[in-house]
C-alpha cells in the first residue's frame, strides 16, 4: 500500500526517461565518485516504494531499533543486535519525526501530510490511536511526567501541546517559522525547537531563525535563542551533562550575488553551540577550504563528550568533531568564525562517507556505534566511533533497483555536482519546497534582478520558469542554467538531467490546509472567490481583463503562464515584465512578489499596489481584502 | 456632527489626561463632586467608616525606571508586571525594569492596552500603531498593512482561548490563533453604528465591546450572534430613565464576569452594571463615584468593582464606596469612604496613587496595580 505522496508520473515523460535509461549502464559521474546503484543497475520507470529511512532510535533496553521510513510510511522494527526486521508498522503519509514515551510503552509518529500523530503500542507493535494535530507535524516529544505531548507543526509555525493520554490538544505555543525538530534537554525540563524556514526579517536583510525554548512543566515558551544568519536549522544534540547544545544549520550568503562558489559564496554549513560551556551562542563552520559539509542535519554527541558527529546530507558523509578542541577553539579565538574556511581544521578530525542523503543518527547504548539513516539509499550505516569508519551497512528491505524517480531525487539532494560539493538543489528547496529567501543571481547582472525563490511543488506544466519567464522548460531550468550559474561545474549528462527533471516534474503539492475536507468554501472564502473572479468593480465599472485576478492567475494552478507588468518593478530590475507565478499553497510561501518585498499576502495590495496594476483592489474595504486573502489561501 | 462631537470629546479627554494642574480644568470646575455635595456629612473621627480595603501605594516614575510617566495600561502576570506607557512597554520583574520599544519590534511606542494569554504566557499589546505579541522575548507585530487587523489604533485587546479580540479605531477584529484568520466586525456585519471601539472583554461564552458612541456590543460565542445595549435616553446627556439601560452611549470600558454573568460598563457619563435582566447605574450624584468620567472599570464580582476615573480610583463593595487619590487641591494622599447613607469619612493615609487620572487597573492577589497619568502605582494591601 503506497503511503507516499502520490506521484502522478506522466507516462510520456517517464517513457522518455526510461528509454534513455535503457542500456546506459556504468556511467561515471564527473566528480569521479561512484554513483552507486544509480549507475550500476538499470533504472526503471516504475514507481517503486522505497523505505527512505529518515530517523532512527533505539529502545531504552537496547533490544530494538526503530526506523522511521518516510516514503513507505512505516516504522520498521529491527532487532538491535542482528538488525533483522521484526515488523513493519504502517502509519500515515510522509512521517517526519518520531519518539518514544519516557517509559517506552508508546512510540509516537508525526505524520506530516495527514496532520496526525500515530500512537504505536510498543508491546503489540500496533497503531492504537491516531490523533489530529496542527499543520504538518514534524516532531513529537512526551514530557518526563507523561502529562504533555509537544508537537512541532512546520506549516502552522507552532508547537501543539496535547494531553499525553487522550491526545486532546490543549494549546499551541508560537514557535518560529517552519517549526520542525524538538530536542529535550538531558534532564527533560526544557525542549529546544528548531525551524527549517527563516523568521520574517526586513527585505534584503540577513535571515535569522531561533531555537524556541519551552518549559515542559508549565508548557510555555520561556526563551528564544537567536540564530542570526541561520535560515534553516535542523537537529539539536546535547552533551550528557547538559552544558553544551549544538544545532545544525544552513547559513546562506544571499545578500551578495550568487556567483562565486569558488570563493565560498553560497552557503556556510554550520553548527551553533549554546549552553553554559560556551556562554553566548556561537556559530562555527563545518566547511573546509576545498571540501564542504553540505546540508548538516543530524547531530550526536558521544556520552563522554569527546566527539560530535553530524550528518551532511548533501555531502553524503558524517563529519566528526573533536569536542574538547572545538571548545578550546571558541574559547580562545574571537569570532565570528563562519566565513573562515580554515577554522574547521582546528576541530574537524574525520569525514566518514556514508550513503545518499544521510539524515537521522542514534548511538548504541554503549556508545561504540553510531547508526546513520541513509534516506535515499535505504540503508543504515553502522559507524565504529573509535575508528571513525563504517563497520557495516544494514540494507532495509525493499526495491533493489534504482528507479528514475529515485535517481532524480538523489541528484536533487546531493551536492556532488557543484564546485567543491558546496550546494545542491535541496539547499534552496528545503525538503523539495522553498527557502523563504531572495537571491541575486548572476545571469541578470550583479545587483540586478534580486528574486524571491519560488516554490517548486506542483511545478509541472507551469512553464516558462524564472520570474522573467526566461527558461522555456524544466530541462533548461535544471540543466544549463543550474549547471552554469549555480554549480559552476560541468554539465549533467543527459540521463542524469532527465532523471532530475522527471523527479522535479513529479513533485506533488503538499495538502492545502485551508480547504475544507469536502471541497466547499467557508463564507469568507466564498466571498473572496467572488472577488477573485469579478469583472466589475464596486463602482460598477468594468475591470479591464488584465486587472482581473482570474485573468493572469487562471487555470487549476493559478497561472496563465504569461508575463505581465504589475507595477512592482524596482530600480534594480531589468524589466517589470514578470512571469505569473502559480498559486499552489501560496498561504505558506511568504514572502511574496518577484523580489520578496511583500512580507505577507496583505502587503501585496496594501503596500505594493497603489495604482491597481496588480489587480483592481483599491476599491475594496479591509474586510473584503481579508476575504480575498482567505480565498487565496485555499489555492 | 456626531462624529465631530466624538472627536472633540476624545481630544478633551486626552488633554485632560496630560493635565497636571489638578482641579484647574474647566471640566473639573463644572463637574459635580459627590464629596462636595455631602461634605456636611463628613465628620472625621465621629462616624464609624465602613471597613474598606486599605493600601500602601508605592509609585513608580521615570525616576525609578518606569519607561514613561504617562501610563495607559497595566497587566499582572504572576510576579511580572507589564506596563503600557506613552513611550514603550515596561516589564517589572525581580525589582528591575526592562523596556521594549519599536527597536525591539513593538508596533508603536504608545501602548494603550494589554492582555495576557493565560495558556501560553504570551502578552498582547494594543498600541497606537498596531497589535504586538510578546512571546518568549520575541515581538511579532500585526498592522492594518501587514495583516487583516482592521486599524492600527488598538484601544483594547482581550485574549480568550484561541482568539484574540481587538478593539480599534475602525471597528473590532478577531484573530484566530489556530487558523491565523482575521474576522472584522463593523457597521456592515454588526449592529455597530459607530466604529470607534474602545474596550473589549472576552470570555468563553460572551464577548463585550465598548463602542465609543454606540453603547455595548455583545457577541454570543455559542450562537455566533450579536446583540446591542444602548442608552434608553438616546444620545443625550440627560438621564431620563435611570436603571433602565446603559447609562450612556459613549462607553469606554467593559468588564464581563462570566461566573456571575455580570457586566460592568464604564462611560464618560457614569457607569453601569447589568446582570442579564436588570441594569443599575452609578452617577456621582447618587453614589460614591468621584467622577462620571470613567476610563476603566474592572469588576470583581456582582457587587464589587474598581473604577478608574479622572478624579481618582474608586472601589465599590456593593454598598459603600472608597476613593483613593492625591487630593485634587492639596495633592496630599487622600482616602475617603462613603457609606450607604451618603456619609463620607476621611481615612487618614500617607500614600496615594501617583495621580488622580486613572487609566488602568489590575490585581495581584489582594494588591492592586494602577496606571495613572503621572506614573504607575502599586497598592499594597494593608491588613
Amino acid at each position: 500500500m503506497s503511503r507516499l505522496p502520490h506521484f502522478a508520473i506522466r507516462a510520456g515523460a517517464l517513457s522518455i526517461a526510461a528509454a534513455l535509461c535503457t542500456g546506459l549502464l556504468g556511467i561515471s559521474i564527473w566528480t569521479g565518485r561512484t554513483a552507486r546503484a544509480s549507475v550500476t543497475a538499470p533504472r526503471t520507470g516504475e514507481r517503486l516504494e522505497y523505505a527512505s529511512p529518515l530517523e532512527i532510535l533505539f529502545s531504552p533496553d537496547g533490544t530494538r531499533l526503530y526506523v522511521l521510513c518516510q516514503q513507505s510510511a512505516q516504522v520498521r522494527v529491527l532487532d538491535a543486535k542482528t538488525y533483522a526486521e521484526i515488523k513493519k508498522i504502517e502509519v500515515s503519509r510522509a512521517p517526519r519525526g518520531f519518539s518514544l514515551a519516557p517509559d517506552a510503552s508508546r512510540l509516537f509518529v508525526a505524520d506530516s501530510w495527514d496532520d496526525t500523530i500515530s500512537v504505536i503500542d510498543t508491546k503489540s507493535l500496533e497503531v492504537t490511536a491516531t490523533w489530529p494535530v496542527g499543520a504538518e507535524p514534524s516532531s513529537i516529544v512526551e514530557d518526563r511526567n507523561g502529562k504533555y505531548l509537544f508537537v512541532a507543526n512546520r506549516i502552522s509555525n507552532d508547537v501543539a501541546v496535547l494531553d499525553a493520554q487522550t491526545g486532546t490538544e490543549l494549546k499551541r505555543l508560537a514557535a518560529g517559522r517552519g517549526a520542525s525538530y524538538i530536542t529535550p534537554s538531558p534532564d527533560g525540563s526544557k525542549l529546544y525547537v528548531t525551524h527549517v524556514y527563516p523568521n520574517p526579517t526586513p527585505h534584503r536583510t540577513a535571515p535569522d531563525s531561533e531555537i524556541t525554548v519551552i518549559d515542559t512543566a508549565r508548557a510555555v515558551v520561556t526563551e528564544r535563542i537567536p540564530l542570526p544568519y541561520i535560515a534553516h536549522a535542523f537537529h539539536v544534540a546535547f552533551s550528557a551533562d547538559g552544558r553544551l547544545g549544538a544545532a545544525a544549520g544552513l547559513h546562506p550568503k544571499n545578500l551578495v550575488p550568487l556567483a562565486h562558489l569558488e570563493h565560498g559564496g553560497a552557503f556556510a554549513d554550520t553548527l551553533t553551540l549554546f549552553g553554559t560551556d560556551v556562554g553566548k551562542p556561537v556559530e562555527v563552520p563545518l566547511d573546509e577550504l576545498d571540501r564542504y559539509a553540505a546540508r548538516p542535519f543530524g547531530v550526536a554527541i558521544t556520552p563522554d563528550k569527546s566527539r560530535l558527529f553530524v550528518t551532511c546530507g548533501g555531502s553524503e558523509l558524517v563529519t566528526v568533531i573533536d569536542l574538547p578542541r572545538l571548545l578550546r577553539y571558541v574559547r580562545t579565538r574571537s569570532g565570528p568564525y563562519t566565513q573562515d574556511l580554515s577554522a574547521s581544521s582546528n576541530y574537524v578530525v574525520a569525514h566518514i562517507p556514508v550513503g545518499h542523503d544521510p539524515r537521522g543518527v542514534a548511538f548504541t547504548h554503549d556508545g561504540t556505534r553510531l547508526l546513520v539513516a541513509n534516506r535515499l539509499e535505504d540503508t543504515i550505516s553502522v559507524i565504529d566511533t573509535k575508528t571513525n569508519r563504517v563497520a557495516s551497512t544494514i540494507p532495509l528491505t525493499g526495491p533493489k533497483q534504482t528507479s528514475v524517480l529515485r535517481n532524480g531525487e538523489q541528484v536533487f539532494y546531493t551536492s556532488r555536482y557543484s564546485f567543491q560539493g558546496q550546494i545542491g538543489c535541496a539547499n534552496c528547496h528545503i525538503d523539495s519546497t522553498f527557502d523563504g529567501l531572495q537571491w541575486d543571481l548572476e545571469p541578470d547582472g550583479f545587483g540586478r534582478d534580486v528574486v524571491d525563490n519560488r516554490p517548486i511543488e506542483d511545478v509541472k506544466d507551469t512553464e516558462p520558469y524564472k520570474w522573467n519567464g526566461g527558461n522555456p522548460n524544466l530541462p533548461t531550468e535544471c540543466g544549463p542554467r543550474t549547471e552554469k550559474y549555480f554549480w559552476r561545474a560541468e554539465n549533467f549528462d543527459d540521463l542524469t538531467l532527465t532523471d532530475l527533471v522527471v523527479y522535479v516534474r513529479n513533485l506533488p503539492p503538499r495538502p492545502n490546509r485551508w480547504r475544507l475536507p469536502v471541497g466547499e468554501l467557508t463564507a469568507a472564502q466564498e466571498r473572496g472567490r467572488v472577488l477573485f473572479e469579478r469583472s466589475v468593480d464596486k463602482f460598477h465599472n468594468p475591470i479591464p481583463e488584465q486587472n482581473r485576478c482570474i485573468y493572469c492567475h487562471s487555470g487549476p494552478k493559478g497561472t496563465s503562464q504569461k508575463s505581465f507588468e504589475v507595477g512592482t518593478k524596482k530600480d534594480i530590475d531589468n524589466s517589470g515584465l514578470l512571469d505569473t507565478p502559480q498559486l499552489t499553497n501560496i498561504a505558506i510561501t511568504a514572502p511574496y512578489l518577484h523580489d520578496g518585498s511583500a512580507q505577507t499576502l496583505e502587503e501585496i495590495w496594501t503596500v505594493f499596489n497603489p495604482e491597481d496594476k496588480h489587480g483592481r483592489t483599491n476599491d475594496l474595504t479591509k474586510d473584503e481584502l481579508n476575504d480575498l486573502i482567505e480565498y487565496l489561501r485555499t489555492r | 456632527m456626531k462624529k465631530l462631537c466624538t472627536i472633540v470629546l476624545f481630544i478633551a479627554s486626552v488633554s485632560t489626561l496630560w493635565s497636571t494642574t489638578q482641579g484647574s480644568t474647566p471640566a473639573e470646575k463644572t463637574a459635580t463632586s459627590p464629596l462636595a455635595h455631602t461634605s456636611a456629612n463628613v465628620s472625621a473621627g465621629k462616624l464609624q467608616a465602613p471597613a474598606m480595603p486599605r493600601f500602601r501605594f508605592e509609585n513608580f516614575t521615570t525616576a525609578n525606571g518606569l519607561p514613561d510617566n504617562h501610563v495607559y495600561s497595566v497587566l499582572v502576570d504572576g510576579d511580572r508586571i507589564w506596563v503600557g506607557t506613552d513611550n514603550g512597554l515596561g516589564l517589572y520583574e525581580n525589582g528591575k525594569w526592562k523596556t521594549f520599544t519599536t527597536r525591539d519590534g513593538l508596533a508603536h511606542r504608545a501602548v494603550l492596552s494589554l492582555s495576557l494569554d493565560k495558556r501560553t504566557g504570551d502578552v498582547w499589546a494594543g498600541t497606537m500603531g498596531g497589535l504586538s505579541r510578546i512571546s518568549g522575548g520575541r515581538i511579532d507585530t500585526f498592522t492594518q498593512l501587514n495583516s487583516g487587523l482592521s486599524n492600527d489604533v488598538v484601544y483594547g485587546v482581550s485574549v480568550e482561548g484561541e482568539h484574540v479580540w481587538v478593539a480599534t479605531a475602525a471597528g473590532a477584529s478577531m484573530f484566530d490563533l489556530r487558523t491565523h484568520q482575521w474576522s472584522l466586525f463593523n457597521e456592515r456585519n454588526t449592529p455597530m453604528f459607530e466604529i470607534w471601539v474602545y474596550g473589549v472583554s472576552a470570555t468563553p461564552t460572551k464577548v463585550y465591546y465598548a463602542v465609543w458612541g454606540s453603547g455595548i456590543l455583545e457577541y454570543d460565542q455559542q450562537k455566533k450572534t450579536w446583540d446591542k445595549y444602548d442608552d434608553p435616553d438616546g444620545e443625550t446627556e440627560m438621564v431620563l430613565f435611570k436603571d433602565q439601560g446603559l447609562i450612556h452611549e459613549i462607553t469606554t470600558s467593559v468588564s464581563y464576569l462570566e461566573k456571575d454573568n455580570i457586566l460592568w460598563a464604564a462611560t464618560y457619563f457614569g457607569d453601569s452594571r447589568y446582570d442579564g435582566r436588570y441594569w443599575h447605574n452609578f452617577l456621582t450624584k447618587d453614589s460614591g463615584l468621584p467622577s462620571n468620567f470613567t476610563n476603566v472599570v474592572k469588576g470583581v464580582d456582582a457587587n464589587h468593582a474598581w473604577f478608574g476615573t479622572d478624579k481618582g480610583l474608586a472601589y465599590y463593595d456593593g454598598v459603600n464606596w472608597a476613593v483613593y487619590r492625591p487630593s485634587l487641591t492639596t495633592h496630599r494622599p487622600e482616602m475617603t469612604v462613603r457609606d450607604a447613607k451618603g456619609n463620607i469619612t476621611t481615612v487618614p493615609v500617607t500614600t496615594a496613587p501617583a495621580h488622580h487620572y486613572i487609566l488602568g487597573i489590575d490585581f495581584q492577589g489582594s494588591d492592586i496595580w494602577v496606571a495613572t497619568a503621572e506614573g504607575l502605582s502599586h497598592g499594597i494591601h494593608q491588613p
